[in-house]
């Protein structure tokens, strides 16, 4: 289906003069795709999902707590030189301006993290704080009111905090407030009579140090995932994501992909959105300046505006560490680090029940969304280049039910679509992190409750997996845990 | 040119007779690798606990000095401490290299590397700064200081929240490097008069005795004729003992020292950086550990000496072998050469084209030079090895 989804979007990418021809074309793919629907045609087969090089020439053979955390092998002696230093950076905290540390100072005013590595843990994945006491380390929220900024397309920030609670801030300056999450269970069962639960989150802002907020604010819980093949996924050439696309679902499978086109604060332009939960960032380099931004409170050339809304003027006035806090060049270190984390090698490709998960997750549809293979273009980093990567994500959004939706839009991303996650590394982040809370706020408590949450236009591969016998559900998740 | 030819084509024709009768002399009575890496590994273990035994033995002499100072805070105890503290820390670098495959030093579940020698900290959590005169574990009193405490409080909240360990003493005897040439002068009065001067009394002593008791951890997990480690080491797949082996070295030499310790603190000429800043100990703490890599690759630990990696590799490629000892030598005296104190080649004053930074890069180099043969000497072997950390 993937294939001819491909060919439709092409379709409408053509000049006018040639619509008529591109739509009759259009009709017939649509025609064969129906016809396919009865017996889905997969342009995978098994085979191609046990490829155990993941991340093309950049995988690395590790499977213990380090597993994240090791540069592309690929890389040359100088590269690792610059990857070291940004693996400084991306490691070590920051502090309150001034201070002896100068490299490292100029942490908040606000802030919810210290460094990029206490939420992505070993370069790994954040779980949701489970007790109302508990830190949020590694869940932040994003809010916004309704309507967009005209220029950017960007959701609209509260005067008062901004569009990011944080939650902590350094000595003599007020936090902006708490959210708390309250867990509700869900029963199911699967279709053998198999019991399960899901636990569901509803999330509540307290200690508000501005006010209170409007009834119609708009809340996103985002959690940090793992780091690795980033660098991967930003060399994928956009026309090959485009590809995938079908936003209006022609091919009537029932699965849209519709990419984000978000604002680029380095070139000052609209461009394809990538990274994020909502795939609301174009770029590596914008994802690490926004996280250090947003996330630590330090200032880079790309967002040089200390992080204080206008009702804080404590927050203004507060000593910085530096205009820019990280300058240019820091900034391209922590950007290359993050873009040659390698990615881990699959495990157990010749174990019986891995294959047989391959083959399972062809059948429930998965990789309709989660593509599973990729081939980046140029990069500038030369390790990057030309990669065969197994990522199972397009990149793009898709509807996922009123269960997931968090209803705040983000650019192009309605409040109930997500970006496909990747799905390397999955398997690793129990070993890493020492935990299995996935999706966009660690609400699964495991990778079945994960593919039990998907609903929308993951709902018809969600049924399959219910009505998978207990051995193939067991084998299903056998082979995304050797990702 | 012709001469040349000549010469190289009689070299290469020497050469390959010499293959031939290596070839045979490998048949029949050259080391069978398959003989010699039980050896290695053997070697390795005994090397394991006499480098352990030796750090545990310096760290008790340090801790003592700590006690004497604490019953009675005098320049003279101060100083004796520091010097114990310097002194174990030599000992302490060559162990290093047994790291970076989650053996017992550095495992998931209980491998105490993060609280023993985790860096750089962020003192600001441990006791007060430049700047703060109220930071820090030590003036919360809502925080009882014990072992238990201290270690619930490593790195909570990220990675460099570092409370135990080698450079939380060093930092509680030291206090902060303000004096690029010099290193820091914590005033005696932090542990007689002045605030919470009880609390980082305790705080040192608590640190010290947990110290020593990670590397009790260590020399009882490297103790032959044990129920330990060591047991399960020499019993495993005698090639991935070797990748652990080998892991170690070329992942100490590359990633962590020429990259994380070494050039992240050049390039960015940022003095945090270094991994002994306070007491300006950080030439030393370079070359125990490109000590340590010389000794796992060699085979000889000083007072432990048999058949290492070096031996093992020189039976594929002698070659690689020859070259291989040639740069252990020179990455030692690299970082041997580089003048102390380490930080004086971080300021913002400091030339790049100067002696100081060039020797700085030059052992750099040479660390990533020998790591590099490293790798390809495993590759031979079947063995992948990662360097980077």
């Amino acid at each position: 289906m993937t294939r001819q989804r491909s060919q439709s979007n092409n379709a409408a990418a053509i000049p006018s003069q040639r619509r008529l021809a591109a739509a009759a074309l259009t009709f017939a793919l649509l025609a064969i795709a129906l016809a396919a629907a009865c017996t889905p045609v997969s342009p995978y087969s098994p085979d191609d999902l046990l490829n155990p090089m993941l991340g093309g020439d950049t995988s690395v053979a590790l499977s213990n707590a380090t597993a994240f955390e090791s540069a592309a092998r690929n890389l040359n002696n100088d590269e690792r030189r610059i990857f070291a230093v940004g693996d400084s950076f991306f490691t070590q905290n920051w502090v309150t301006a001034p201070a002896s540390t100068e490299a490292r100072d100029g942490l908040g005013p606000t802030f919810n993290a210290q460094s990029c590595s206490s939420c992505h843990t070993r370069d790994g994945r954040a779980k949701p704080p489970i007790r109302p006491d508990d830190p949020e380390r590694g869940l932040l929220f994003r809010v916004s009111l309704p309507g967009a900024d005209p220029a950017t397309g960007a959701p609209l920030p509260h005067p008062a905090y901004g569009d990011q609670i944080q939650d902590r801030a350094i000595l003599h300056i007020p936090p902006e407030g708490k959210v708390i999450a309250l867990w509700s269970e869900v029963q199911g069962q699967y279709a053998d009579g198999e019991p399960y639960s899901l636990i569901k989150p509803e999330y509540q802002l307290t200690q508000l140090a501005f006010g209170n907020i409007p009834d119609d604010i708009q809340i996103s819980p985002r959690i940090a995932p793992i780091v690795p093949g980033m660098g991967l996924l930003e060399a994928i050439p956009e026309a090959n994501i485009l590809a995938l696309a079908d936003p209006a679902d022609a091919d009537a499978d029932g699965i849209s992909g519709k990419p984000n086109y978000v604002w680029d604060a380095r070139r000052g332009a609209t461009a394809l959105g990538r990274f994020g939960w909502k795939a609301n960032v174009p770029s590596v380099e914008q994802q690490v300046a926004g996280a250090f931004h947003g996330d630590i409170g330090v200032t880079s050339p790309l967002f040089p505006a200390e992080n204080c809304p206008p009702a804080q003027t404590e927050c203004q006035l507060a000593l910085t560490g530096g205009e820019p806090e990280i300058p240019q060049e820091r900034l391209d270190k922590v950007t290359f680090y993050t873009r040659t984390l390698a990615v881990p090698m699959m495990r157990d490709t010749d174990d019986p029940q891995v294959r047989r998960g391959a083959a399972l997750f062809l059948r429930a549809n998965c990789q309709a969304c989660h593509t599973p293979m990729h081939t980046t273009g140029e990069s500038d980093i030369p390790a990057l280049s030309s990669q065969t990567i197994l990522p199972y994500t397009d990149l793009l959004l898709h509807n996922m039910g009123d269960g997931l939706a968090d209803g705040r839009p983000d650019f192009l991303a309605d409040g109930d679509e997500w970006r496909t996650p990747p799905l390397w590394g999955i398997g690793l982040v129990q070993t890493v992190n020492r935990h299995t809370r996935f999706l966009h706020d660690g609400r699964a408590r495991n990778l079945a409750e994960a593919i039990l949450w998907h609903g929308g236009e993951g709902e018809r591969s969600k049924q399959a997996f219910i009505n998978f016998t207990r051995e193939e559900r067991e084998a299903l998740l056998r082979f995304l845990n050797a990702l | 040119m012709r001469r040349i030819l000549i010469t190289s084509l009689t070299a290469a024709l020497a050469l390959l007779g010499a293959a031939l009768l290596a070839g045979c002399q490998l048949a029949d009575q050259g080391p069978d690798p398959d003989e010699l890496k039980p050896a290695v590994i053997q070697n390795y273990a005994n090397g394991a606990h006499a480098l352990y035994s030796q750090s545990l033995a310096s760290a008790q002499e340090m801790d003592a000095a700590i006690d004497t100072f604490l019953a009675n805070p005098t320049p003279a105890t101060l100083e004796a401490a520091k010097r114990a503290w310097l002194r174990a820390r030599d000992d302490y670098g060559p162990t290093e290299v047994l790291r970076f495959y989650g053996g017992p030093i550095d495992n998931e579940e209980d491998g105490p590397e993060g609280l023993l020698n985790a860096w750089p900290m962020d003192e600001a959590y441990v006791d007060y700064v430049d700047g703060d005169a109220s930071a820090g574990i030590i003036n919360d009193p809502s925080i009882a200081i014990n072992a238990a405490t201290l270690v619930s409080l490593n790195e909570e909240g990220g990675e460099a929240n570092v409370s135990t360990g080698w450079h939380a003493i060093e930092f509680l005897l030291w206090g902060q490097d303000m004096d690029a040439n010099g290193p820091g002068a914590r005033p005696l009065e932090d542990y007689t008069t002045n605030p919470n001067a009880d609390r980082r009394a305790e705080y040192l002593r608590v640190s010290s005795d947990l110290l020593l008791a990670h590397l009790q951890d260590m020399v009882n997990a490297w103790a032959s004729g044990a129920s330990n480690y060591r047991a399960q080491f020499v019993a495993m797949d005698a090639d991935q003992a070797l990748a652990n082996i080998i892991t170690g070295a070329g992942a100490l030499s590359k990633g962590e020292l020429a990259g994380e310790r070494m050039f992240v603190a050049y390039s960015e000429r940022s003095q945090e950086d270094e991994h002994s800043c306070f007491s300006d100990n950080t030439n030393a703490d370079i070359i125990g550990n490109a000590r340590g890599v010389r000794m796992v690759i060699t085979g000889d630990y000083g007072s432990v000496v048999g058949p290492g990696v070096l031996d093992l590799f020189a039976v594929q490629n002698p070659e690689l072998a020859q070259r291989l000892e040639l740069e252990l030598a020179a990455s030692v005296d690299a970082t041997r050469r580089i003048p102390a104190p380490f930080d004086q080649h971080l300021t913002d004053t400091a030339p790049d084209s100067g002696f100081g930074r060039g020797q700085v890069l030059r052992a750099i180099q040479a660390l990533e030079r020998q790591a590099d043969t490293i790798v390809e000497g495993a590759q031979a072997f079947g063995l992948t090895i990662n360097t980077s950390v």
